[in-house]
């Protein structure tokens, strides 16, 4: 639990959002270069991996977890922790690498990810994952699933918050904007969606394919609390759930703008990367530029 | 054919959607967990006197099926017991992957309560009927298919679900009182067939609305000197095997009698088990023809495709009399 400042313990932090010094930041940036590092390891292993979502989500992943969300990964079905939903499932690796480095698990285990009867695979199973809140893998179920665990939140009077994180390309589904009324209409403060703004889904720019700008005026013309952030810089992350945090009355979506491949020169910005393998001339130098510390 | 009338049977004093309803209010008094949540359809699958007596856990989401299951699916994850209830041409389809994915794949503690299934929609036409829900829901790992017949069974089944863990798809009519097949109370297990009436000439396995029809044409095959065995195969996943190998080996011939296509449904799920028994005993399946149907009400349509009482026995016994090869027993 290195990403952690033993004087703040982020379990019993209810309702609080403390502030981010700089020193965390710095401790942040070092999870996020530790957990792309991992991913790295994994798919060169299994040979094959969504490289580009999970770079971009990984920051993203590591301040949810790093400092916002409640929750102990001694106890991950504690009743009253903070739901995350990846309800973009295929960038299951980043978030097991981040629970892994938590202590949801043995990190070590993930060496096994992706080999017969491995509990770690390319979409997240809640049953095998220690810490994952929902099983995920097709676009557009997590936001609706999310509604589930806030109503039950809201009727149990428990403080709780649901996390849910989509990808831009999922915002194609139309599933997605079906939760969205559903979610506004029942004004659930208590979800929070990050939309994970790489502008690249699996064939290309987004624009391009089917163009989701102005995509915040979408949410907002939804009935959500939108805002716009840098989704690799902590700071405007943890300023954006901040302020969703403390939005009453209406659902909040954090525009998180990420960099596709974030991390590493040759796979950012390139669709190509989407899904991928290596040859062993890239991760030397993926590991060289991770390690260099661009993150 | 000189053929005698049987009598009528008596009808529900209510509706499979509202005998539903009272299960689960029932149930909701002493279970708080129990949710109930509809797609705009509250007042078709009749709902009002839940949503009245329980506000609280009673969800009204709008014309959105694929969010009312997502819904259910987290509520569930926190403990909660959520039904979710609409029609089941849109249940089984609009919303099935989201039924897939995010119960059956993760097991969760949902129940799934499909109204107007099969034909019952009648003009409503095609769109609105459900001829490939059995067929849809049974291919789903985890998943428990329950098609009750009438008002009394609809209630148990609907208690017995809500006493299983997992996802459970309860098949019903409901848009006018059923016809009473059970007079008394039941003795209802998951997965075991209730044999309604024995004989050895000919079984009749059906579930939900034609087993009345199926118990009706029995007493009518009887006037014309042929012994039928009746089985309400109320379940039809997990399918009681044993039943259907009795059926085959103790009876000369089988029929399956179903409002639904005769294709995946209850008449593939006996097929497949009579397929790997190895016996030679006839089976032919009687339902809707891997068709939609034409505009009409259900009374017509069910004649039509020949799962009304007149037409079984007309089916069956003209079968019985041909002997083993049966001319018309050939695949839809």
């Amino acid at each position: 639990m290195m990403s952690l400042d033993p004087g703040v313990s982020i379990y019993k932090g209810f309702n609080v959002m403390l502030s981010l010094s700089d020193g965390e930041i710095e401790n942040l940036a070092a999870v996020a270069r530790r957990v792309r590092l991992r991913l790295l390891d994994i798919f060169s292993a299994c040979g094959k991996g969504h490289y580009g979502g999970c770079y971009s989500v990984t920051d993203i992943l590591v301040m949810l977890y790093g400092k916002v969300l409640r929750v102990d990964p001694a106890r991950p079905c504690w009743a009253d922790r903070d739901r995350l939903i990846l309800s973009k499932g295929h960038t299951n690796a980043a978030l097991c690498a981040v629970l892994g480095h938590h202590g949801f698990f043995d990190e070590a285990e993930l060496a096994t990810y992706a080999e017969t009867d491995s509990r770690y695979g390319m979409h997240p199973d809640m049953h095998c994952v220690v810490g994952c809140d929902m099983s995920s893998g097709s676009l557009g179920h997590g936001l609706a699933v999310g509604i589930g665990m806030a109503l039950a939140g809201r009727a149990d009077g428990k403080g709780y918050r649901v996390y849910v994180v989509l990808s831009d390309g999922e915002c194609n589904e139309g599933s997605v904007w079906e939760a969205a009324m559903v979610a506004s209409h029942h004004k659930l403060d208590n979800m929070i969606a990050i939309v994970d703004r790489n502008r690249l889904s699996l064939d290309g720019p987004t624009e391009e394919i089917l163009t989701l700008e102005p995509l915040a005026e979408k949410w907002r013309s939804f009935g959500w609390s939108a805002i716009e952030v840098n989704g690799h810089d902590f700071r405007q992350l943890f300023e954006g759930l901040e302020q969703a945090q403390r939005t009453r009355g209406r659902p909040t979506v954090l525009v998180a703008k990420t960099v596709k491949g974030k991390g590493v020169s040759f796979m950012e910005d390139n669709p190509s990367f989407h899904s991928g393998s290596l040859t062993d001339q890239q991760l030397e130098i993926a590991k060289a530029e991770l390690m260099g510390g661009g993150r | 054919m000189n053929r005698r009338e049987v009598p009528k049977p008596a009808i529900d004093d209510v509706t499979a959607a509202e005998a539903a309803c009272q299960a689960l209010c029932e149930f909701a008094a002493n279970d708080s967990l129990l949710w109930v949540l509809t797609a705009d359809v509250a007042r078709t699958v009749k709902l009002a006197a839940f949503a009245q007596a329980f506000p609280d856990r009673f969800l009204n989401v709008g014309v959105a099926e694929q969010s009312m299951v997502g819904i259910a699916a987290g509520l569930a994850t926190c403990g909660k017991l959520p039904v979710v209830n609409a029609f089941a041409a849109m249940l089984s389809m609009r919303a099935c992957e989201q039924i897939r994915t995010d119960l059956a794949y993760t097991n969760l503690n949902v129940k799934i309560i499909s109204s107007a299934a099969g034909v019952s929609a009648g003009y409503a036409g095609p769109t609105h009927h459900a001829i490939e829900d059995i067929a849809i829901m049974r291919a789903m790992p985890n998943m428990t298919v329950l098609v009750p017949c009438d008002a009394r069974e609809t209630r148990t089944a609907v208690r017995a679900a809500l006493e299983r863990p997992g996802p459970v798809y309860i098949r019903i009519g409901g848009r006018t009182n059923d016809s009473t097949v059970y007079r008394e109370k039941l003795d209802y297990q998951i997965g075991r067939a209730v044999m309604l009436r024995d004989g050895t000439d000919v079984t009749l396995i059906a579930c939900g609305r034609t087993v009345v029809e199926c118990v009706m044409a029995a007493q009518l095959l009887q006037y014309e000197g042929f012994e039928a065995r009746v089985l309400d195969m109320h379940t039809v996943k997990p399918i009681d095997a044993l039943a259907i190998e009795k059926a085959a080996r103790q009876t000369k011939r089988v029929f399956t009698v179903e409002e639904h296509n005769v294709l995946g449904g209850l008449g593939g799920a006996v097929a497949e088990i009579m397929a790997e028994l190895g016996c030679s005993t006839p089976l032919r399946r009687l339902g809707i023809p891997d068709a939609y149907a034409p505009i009409a009400t259900p009374a017509v349509l069910l004649d039509k495709y020949g799962v009304t009482a007149s037409r079984i026995v007309e089916i069956v016994a003209g079968s019985l009399r041909t002997g083993a090869e049966d001319p018309d027993c050939r695949p839809a």
